[in-house]
């Protein structure tokens, strides 16, 4: 089989089983957040913290709870990092600098998992799966957490109740994350990823060198890293090395991880707005975005452009042998445009375009189709800024899902959508300025521009991927890039929670000849539209200068 | 104010309560249950699959090896030999060149590996894969192509006193196809293929 045919295979297997899965996913998942009654375990946990699962908030309530629970998330995660040498099964590795151990801290909570180490040589037993997997799971059900907020500010009207943020957590935690990714853990480990609590293991080679092979809970942490569009890897290879991705299905269910929770949630949102058809257009202009992006990748991968690679014969620098040139395009266009930033292939051996497009898929918001949560409620705040478009070009005030989007909802849609764009630029343009860019960059020239840019970019939007040659060690990167992730994640959550009290306070608005239909493909294409026109501008100078110059130029 | 620093600390203690009985759930007793199931299932996969000869282990039949000369950086004629590697196919050390495609220093490194690849197994450079010049994402890719492994037989058979014929039948039984037909890419196993090898000198 030729390795092209073996690709259109493994696309297509992939769409249909995210086919087969948003359905009874996406329903399930409205049922675990509408549901008033709570599992036992829930109810025991409720008891023992003091918590009233059934109090509802407003939007400032169910922020401060957001935030402050996640503060507590950094500091915890900080405090274990750097006395880990004193908890047992430490492997006597030693604490973490207290840069380092903050850009982690930050890095885990925000669902980013950007890694200034390197976890073979980092990391304890419990550092690893008491800390930083808690956060995988944690930090993915706060961002769940708050895309549902938003989406019963459309369902519901004149109230200012958003639904309560500990039911919300701890029920997106036990009903959805844990079970899915036991049934990962299982299969990767059926696959050889290795799960064990054992010791560094040497060993003798048949030529007689000495080998130290690695142990650790590496399925358990690899289900819930993908599941939760974490990305962090157990290993500094990530899910290039062969304990994490052991072999093609491995790296096919891992993909499937991935999205399956970003591509269902829009049914999840159809179904709690009392309407299906407004999440398939929502999921297709999703999947539109993803899938053009996926073709280019691929192709451009196997055109292998590049002086390296066009004399090597093709595009293997930085891949697996037993994964190949399209399964890496394929994963890599899914960890960008998901927010997870697990890598199977290194993006900085990409060639120059290539790693254009994963930029860009970044650059977009990471809402294509984005992280657990954060990729739905980005995507609704697009919504409203395509209706709003529409609204200016004939002349009506818009509306969408029967809410005014007036001068409020406006301007905090802008809001949210200038965040991250500032960070990245601000963020590049500082580090450039300054010695500390120059010093870090593995590569030189345009090549060189383009890791810097892919760092701030990777931080601010909670990605965690990295242009790897980027030595991102150092107290200056640690603490600008732990900042931007914090920033990134947390500040568009004020504005998307504070547009959903908003929302639900509406009353609604009756549907009348002149509503936009947005439910419709035309929808869909304005909004990838939109999308497009929005990022292309803001970022389209940065991208000349790093990806696109070197592209052209080779 | 002092009601909001109180509500505050209320808040954050009970943020701190929920979060310690989750990481008891999903840090201790998820990964213990996935540990117990996968030791249980298979215990040989979730200790590193590793492979044992004359009741000793030598390796894991995911990670590669290198397989120079002891002592040495040179190859060893011996043995098949795996990808280049960034860190000599260290576990400690995982991970890729992170140099871009069209870098001067991966162009010099491409070249002087075509080379060397050539030279070492006597075929001209037209002949020698992608794989074998470039470096793999991990550090320890355990496989290689195919073609590389085709383009090795000679050598290895002449320098363990084997007939071509009989290694070859050995690449043809340790060449691994798609997972499923479908997934992935084909690739040889080298540690496995080497013990095949070493097994039927000593026969």
């Amino acid at each position: 089989m030729s390795p092209v045919l073996a690709d259109v295979l493994q696309v297509t297997a992939l769409i249909g089983a995210l086919a087969l899965v948003h359905r009874p996913l996406g329903d399930y998942m409205a049922a675990v957040y509408s549901s008033k009654k709570h599992l036992r375990i829930e109810k025991w946990i409720y008891r023992s913290v003091g918590a009233n699962p059934d109090a509802e908030m407003r939007w400032p309530a169910y922020l401060r709870g957001v935030l402050i629970f996640s503060a507590v998330g950094v500091l915890f995660l900080y405090v274990l990092q750097r006395v880990q040498d004193k908890l047992p099964l430490s492997l006597g590795f030693k604490p973490i600098t207290p840069d380092q151990a903050f850009n982690t801290a930050a890095s885990f909570i925000s669902n980013t998992n950007w890694q200034s180490y390197s976890g073979e040589v980092a990391m304890s037993h419990v550092t690893q799966t008491a800390g930083l997997a808690v956060q995988n799971f944690v930090s993915a059900a706060v961002g769940m957490a708050v895309a549902v907020a938003l989406v019963r500010g459309f369902a519901r009207s004149r109230t200012g109740d958003l639904g309560n943020f500990w039911s919300d957590l701890v029920r997106g935690t036990i009903r959805v994350l844990v079970p899915l990714s036991v049934i990962a853990a299982v299969i990767l480990v059926a696959c050889g990823a290795i799960q064990n609590f054992g010791d560094i293991h040497h060993i003798t080679t048949l030529t007689g060198d000495k080998q130290a092979l690695s142990p650790g809970a590496v399925a358990s942490q690899e289900a819930i890293k993908d599941l939760g569009t974490n990305g962090g890897g157990y290993f500094n290879a990530n899910s290039a090395h062969p304990f994490e991705n052991p072999n093609g299905l491995s790296n096919l269910l891992e993909i499937f991880l991935l999205l399956v929770i970003p591509f269902s949630m829009p049914r999840t949102f159809g179904k709690m707005v009392g309407s299906l058809k407004q999440g398939y257009a929502i999921v297709a202009a999703m999947g539109i975005v993803w899938f053009g992006a996926v073709l280019a990748v691929t192709w451009l991968e196997y055109a292998h452009p590049g002086t390296a690679s066009h004399l090597a014969g093709g595009a293997m620098e930085g891949k697996e042998q037993r994964i190949g040139e399209g399964p890496s395009s394929l994963f890599a266009v899914s960890t960008t445009m998901t927010s997870t930033g697990s890598v199977n292939s290194f993006h900085d051996s990409f060639s120059g375009l290539s790693g254009g497009v994963l930029l860009l898929g970044m650059m977009l918001g990471e809402l294509t189709p984005g992280g657990v949560g954060s990729g739905l409620y980005g995507m609704l705040i697009m919504a409203i800024i395509a209706v709003f478009l529409a609204g200016l070009m004939v002349g009506r005030t818009p509306e969408y899902l029967g809410k005014k989007i007036g001068t409020r909802e406006i301007k905090l849609a802008a809001c949210y959508i200038l965040i991250t764009p500032a960070l990245v630029l601000i963020g590049t343009a500082v580090a450039i300025a300054l010695p500390d860019g120059k010093e870090a960059m593995t590569n030189i020239g345009a090549h060189g521009f383009s890791e810097v840019l892919y760092a701030y970019t990777s931080a601010s939007n909670n990605n965690g991927s990295a242009f790897a040659g980027f030595g991102a060690n150092t107290p200056f990167f640690n603490t600008t890039l732990g900042l931007c992730m914090l920033l990134g994640r947390f500040l568009p959550m004020v504005f998307v929670l504070a547009l959903a009290g908003s929302l639900a306070e509406q009353k609604p608005v009756p549907e009348t000849a002149g509503t936009l239909r947005t439910e419709k493909p035309l929808f869909t294409g304005l909004l990838v539209g939109t999308l497009l026109i929005v990022t292309g501008l803001t970022f389209f100078p940065a991208l000349a200068l790093g990806p696109l110059a070197e592209g052209l130029a080779s | 104010m002092n009601n909001s620093v109180a509500s505050t600390l209320r808040l954050a203690w009970a943020s701190l309560r929920i979060l310690l009985v989750l990481t008891v759930l999903c840090g201790i007793i998820y990964p213990l249950v996935v540990t117990g199931i996968g030791q249980v299932l298979f215990h040989d996969k979730a200790n590193g699959s590793e492979v044992k000869v004359d009741g000793k282990v030598v390796g894991s039949e995911l990670i590669g090896q290198s397989w120079n000369i002891k002592g040495t950086d040179k190859p060893d004629p011996k043995w098949f030999q795996g990808r280049p590697s960034h860190s000599t196919y260290d576990p400690m050390a995982t991970g890729s060149s992170q140099l871009g495609a069209s870098d001067p220093t991966l162009v010099k490194n491409v070249k002087a590996a075509k080379k060397q690849v050539a030279e070492f197994n006597g075929v001209p450079q037209s002949e020698v894969p992608e794989d074998a010049v470039t470096g793999s994402a991990s550090a320890l890719d355990p496989g290689i192509s195919p073609d590389y492994a085709e383009i090795q037989v000679k050598r290895v058979a002449q320098h363990n006193g084997l007939s071509v014929a009989q290694v070859e039948k050995l690449v043809k039984a340790h060449a691994e196809g798609r997972t499923a037909g479908f997934l992935g890419e084909p690739a040889v196993n080298v540690l496995k293929l080497n013990i095949a090898v070493r097994e039927l000198t000593r026969k």
